[in-house]
């Protein structure tokens, strides 16, 4: 696992109150884990502190599962 | 009751006769004062008066950089931001027809678009603490309106609204967001009326008196208090009785 997907999931966890096992990269935010709408604007604050990248409201609405979330980080950074 | 030790707040317009009145009485609570306005000698003059427990972080609130440094610098200062008092307000008063578009500008600006920019950045790290107060002082003619102020009765609905959308969306994470509405309270404020105004006011406030700053903080800690967690998106009168509402 790349420290990328390490450090999303971590977030996740973290955030969601999740089981680590339940934080796979097909997960749904909000279907499988159980987030609101108010959560998802959370988590992508969070992976902006944690990252230091902006994400703009545009491509925060297509990150809506964990694995979304790590290919996007993946590409910013790359 | 309404025990506020360990809590950390900002009040703004902490220079003025309202909002001085609110840090003053947060303050007796426990908690920790971030105190603003714009002119620094009076902060720090109530600073020497408070003691301890005190910031002082002058801003201008006309001013959008110096808004957006604000809750960033009570936040360095204090560790954190639990509660936010939206107090600092400007009059420019003028008939509708005549009112100049500098004058809609700053009040809007200073009044209302201030305490979105304060609110915006404060509710950041109360989403993450689950905990949070907003508190932000309209005015009984926000509700009523009032001949000559088209401009500050806007502001003060505008506060109302944004408060209570904002109020919907947070509540689930335990921050709540009111507002006070003060009717006349002893202030500069209202210092620059003249007798007969005076007078024509009192006729329509029931209790026959203006309001003190200290009745309007009672409000305010009240609101910031963990025993109102189930109060938001509401607008407290204090207005003896000229408009109840
Ligand atoms: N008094 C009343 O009867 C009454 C009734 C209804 C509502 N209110 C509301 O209560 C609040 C407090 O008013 P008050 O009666 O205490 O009036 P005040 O004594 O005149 O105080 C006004 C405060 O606002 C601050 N302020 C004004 N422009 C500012 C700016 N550009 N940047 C930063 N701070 C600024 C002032 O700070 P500096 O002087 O340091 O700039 C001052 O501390 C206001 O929102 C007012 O609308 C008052």
């Amino acid at each position: 696992m790349s420290d990328i997907a390490a450090r999303v999931k971590k977030i996740v966890i973290e955030h969601l109150g999740v089981e680590a096992d339940k934080v796979i990269e097909s997960a749904n935010f909000i279907d499988d884990l159980g987030a609101d709408s108010l959560d998802t604007v959370e988590l992508v604050m969070a992976f902006e502190e944690e990252f230091s990248v902006e994400i703009p409201d545009d491509a925060a609405e297509t990150i809506r599962t964990v694995g979304d979330a790590i290919s996007f980080l993946e590409k910013k950074a790359a | 009751m309404f025990d506020l030790t360990g809590k950390t707040a900002l009040v703004t317009g902490a220079t003025g006769g309202i909002g001085g009145a609110v840090a003053r009485a947060l303050h007796a609570q426990g908690a920790t004062v971030a105190v603003s306005g714009t002119r620094k000698e009076v902060l720090d003059a109530f600073a020497a008066e408070l003691g301890s427990r005190v910031h002082v972080i002058p801003a201008n609130l006309a001013d959008k950089d110096s808004v957006e440094a604000l809750v960033p610098a009570a936040e360095a200062a204090m560790g954190s931001l639990d509660i936010l008092v939206n107090n600092a307000g400007v009059t420019r008063d003028g008939l509708f027809m005549r009112m100049k578009d500098e004058d809609w500008d700053l009040v809007l600006r200073v009044n209302l678009e201030a305490a979105f920019r304060l609110a915006r950045a404060a509710v950041k790290g109360m989403m993450k603490r689950r905990s949070g107060r907003i508190i932000s002082i309209t005015s009984v003619v926000g509700t009523t309106g009032n001949p000559g102020q088209g401009n500050y009765a806007a502001s003060k609905a505008g506060l109302v609204g944004m408060s209570k959308s904002l109020a919907a969306e947070v509540a689930s994470r335990g921050i709540t967001v009111n507002c006070i509405a003060p009717g006349f309270i002893a202030t500069a404020m209202t210092d620059v009326l003249n007798d007969k105004q005076r007078e024509g006011i009192l006729g329509n406030v029931p209790a026959g008196r203006l309001g003190t700053p200290e009745e309007i903080a009672a409000a305010a800690v009240y609101l910031a208090s963990e025993e109102a967690s189930y109060v938001t998106g509401q607008t407290l009168h204090v207005n003896g009785g000229m408009a109840m509402i």
